[in-house]
């Protein structure tokens, strides 16, 4: 008898206790979230604010200009953009294929043990610090470049204004050849991912009506993940594009554009990395915010793009 | 076998040919692909690893760095860099992370967690450079550089890898199980602390684990945050004077 009111209090406690106590997880989250949310938000405002100086100096020349003289006091992004348009450009060129195969070998024609043995590896490649990548690129692939590669792509290719010019270990094109092992296995993942979630009956059924293992991949598995695999190349892109250290330790470092691969170059990212510490008048750390502006401008519609896609083709599948 | 062979001789010739030859071309190409993916990583490792096999010692770990020009030394301060802003990024990141994550995966409805969602998204594609120079705009510039700051540069890095991979793991939580809590009255708070997060505590080690590794290798996100005799990390420190290195060794 005497028990029933006790448990009647404990349930009042127990349900204040309990009301409290969803309340304050609902805010916790909540206040966690907008946080984040605060954040990408306060980052995208100091990048712009730091960039006023240089905005008011030079306008939206300053995109175009070719300048960058610390000395005079003119910046401009124009060699930049265009370094960072042809590194990004090289590595997805060659990444792009590299990894549409790679996942193309991991989902349709390795065995089991295969794919768990060489999947892990590939996104590995992806855990390689970009520095440590940069020092390879510096000690290893920069020199075997310009005693193997670029001397060879000379010969046959030097009509090309672009392979023209005398090979070096330091360049564009070493850049763009180490922005490529960077975006191999970000496609390859991404793809293979694609490639195994097609529905096996669809390629079941072209194998029954005679399809060779190629034709079924190039008509079901290709056709089916086209959007997907349009993701996943500018995700890689979008990696491309901001990778700063490697670039800055490869790339050499230009004034001017040059048209040849193999002469140096530079792009937003690695301008940005190489001259920040050593920047001395307002006008330059200005002058680096308005990089790290347009940089994160074109980063953004890449990636948005990209997340764009990506949802429409999750909804594509979910219906289907 | 055989006689599938057969089939396709009567039925093709020349073409059925071509088709398989294709076939097998195309096998070829994509698995040259994936051994030249391996291959890649193979040089990579084992080539920094001839040169810098050699170096590492137990001095080379714990003692401080060479002074200029002198021979010897070690990188004792980097290692305690690195570990220092690491644990200041992820005190930052691991509770952001988490708890974005439940909200997004137990409280918010769809309209509130898309915006969100993607937020995470867009954060975890920004250049790292762009962090650093964020973080030293924010933090450093007209005050000075601090591995408070480094540690926060490393945190952007690490909260939507943290938030993400907990999503994950939050997903494989079977909603039977919330749905019996429910069903016995249990609140939502206590099925999160005592159901959710218990069973998800190793998946969210996993992946905050990740997320270190990914700090501790992003050397641009931090440096100008924090360098000197502040706090350095490895690999900060490394890309501020590997250039400089290897053009005096060569």
């Amino acid at each position: 008898m005497s028990t029933v009111p006790a448990a009647e209090t404990l349930g009042g406690t127990q349900r204040l206790r309990d009301w409290i106590g969803d309340r304050l997880l609902l805010i916790l989250t909540l206040l966690a979230a907008l946080a984040s949310v605060a954040l990408m938000v306060l980052i995208a405002w100091r990048v712009f604010r730091g960039a006023s100086l240089s905005w008011s100096t030079f306008g939206l020349g300053f995109i175009t200009g070719t300048t960058w003289d610390t000395n005079a006091g003119v910046f401009g992004a124009g060699t930049l953009l265009y370094g960072t348009a042809v590194t990004s450009l090289m590595a997805l060129i060659i990444a792009g294929p590299l990894g549409i195969a790679i996942a193309l070998f991991l989902s349709e024609l390795a065995p089991r043990w295969i794919r768990e043995l060489i999947g892990p590896l590939v996104e590995m490649l992806a855990a390689v610090p970009s520095v440590v990548l940069g020092l390879w690129g510096i000690l290893v692939l920069g020199p075997f470049c310009a005693n193997h590669i670029e001397p060879w792509l000379g010969r046959w290719f030097g009509w090309i204004p672009l392979f023209s010019g005398d090979p070096s270990s330091s360049g564009v094109f070493v850049a763009g050849l180490i922005l490529a092992i960077m975006v191999v296995p970000i496609v390859a993942s991404i793809c293979r991912e694609l490639f195994l979630a097609v529905p096996s009956e669809l390629e079941d059924g072209a194998l029954a009506l005679g399809a060779t293992r190629w034709e079924v991949v190039r008509g079901v598995v290709l056709s089916s993940s086209k959007p997907g695999i349009g993701a996943a190349l500018i995700l890689g892109l979008g990696r491309a594009l901001g990778e700063a250290i490697a670039v800055t330790q490869v790339i050499g470092s230009a004034t001017a554009i040059n048209v040849s691969l193999f002469a140096p170059g530079d792009t937003l990212a690695s301008r940005i990395a190489a001259q920040f510490q050593g920047a001395v008048t307002k006008l330059q750390i200005s002058s680096l915010f308005y990089l790290a502006a347009i940089l994160l401008v074109i980063g953004l519609v890449t990636n948005l793009i990209a997340q764009v896609i990506v949802r429409r083709f999750d909804v594509q599948r979910a219906a289907d | 076998m055989g006689t599938m062979e057969q089939s396709f001789d009567l039925s093709g010739g020349g073409r059925s040919r071509r088709r398989r030859l294709a076939n097998r071309l195309a096998e070829v190409v994509a698995t040259l692909a994936a051994l030249s993916a391996v291959a890649v990583l193979a040089i990579v490792v084992l080539s920094i690893a001839k040169r810098g096999i050699g170096e590492i010692s137990w001095s080379f770990l714990t003692e401080p760095l060479p002074l200029f020009g002198t021979p010897g030394g070690g990188i004792a301060p980097l290692i305690v860099g690195s570990a220092i802003l690491v644990a200041i990024a992820t005190v930052i990141a691991l509770p952001l992370g988490v708890l974005s994550a439940l909200l997004l995966s137990e409280f918010a409805s769809r309209r509130l967690a898309a915006p969100i969602q993607l937020v995470f998204d867009l954060m975890s594609g920004l250049p790292s450079v762009i962090l650093g120079v964020f973080v030293f705009g924010l933090l450093v510039y007209g005050h000075t550089q601090s591995g408070i700051a480094g540690g926060f540069a490393l945190s952007i890095v690490m909260l939507p890898l943290i938030a993400r991979s907990t999503q994950e793991v939050l997903r494989l939580v079977p909603s039977s199980q919330r749905e019996a809590a429910l069903a016995l009255g249990v609140s939502r708070w206590r099925i999160v602390v005592g159901i959710v997060l218990p069973s998800t505590l190793g998946g969210i080690m996993t992946g905050t684990v990740l997320a270190i590794s990914r700090a501790v290798t992003s050397g641009v996100s931090c440096r100008p945050a924090s360098s000197g005799p502040t706090a350095t990390t490895v690999c900060s420190c490394s890309c501020s004077t590997c250039r400089t290195t290897t053009t005096s060794a060569s």
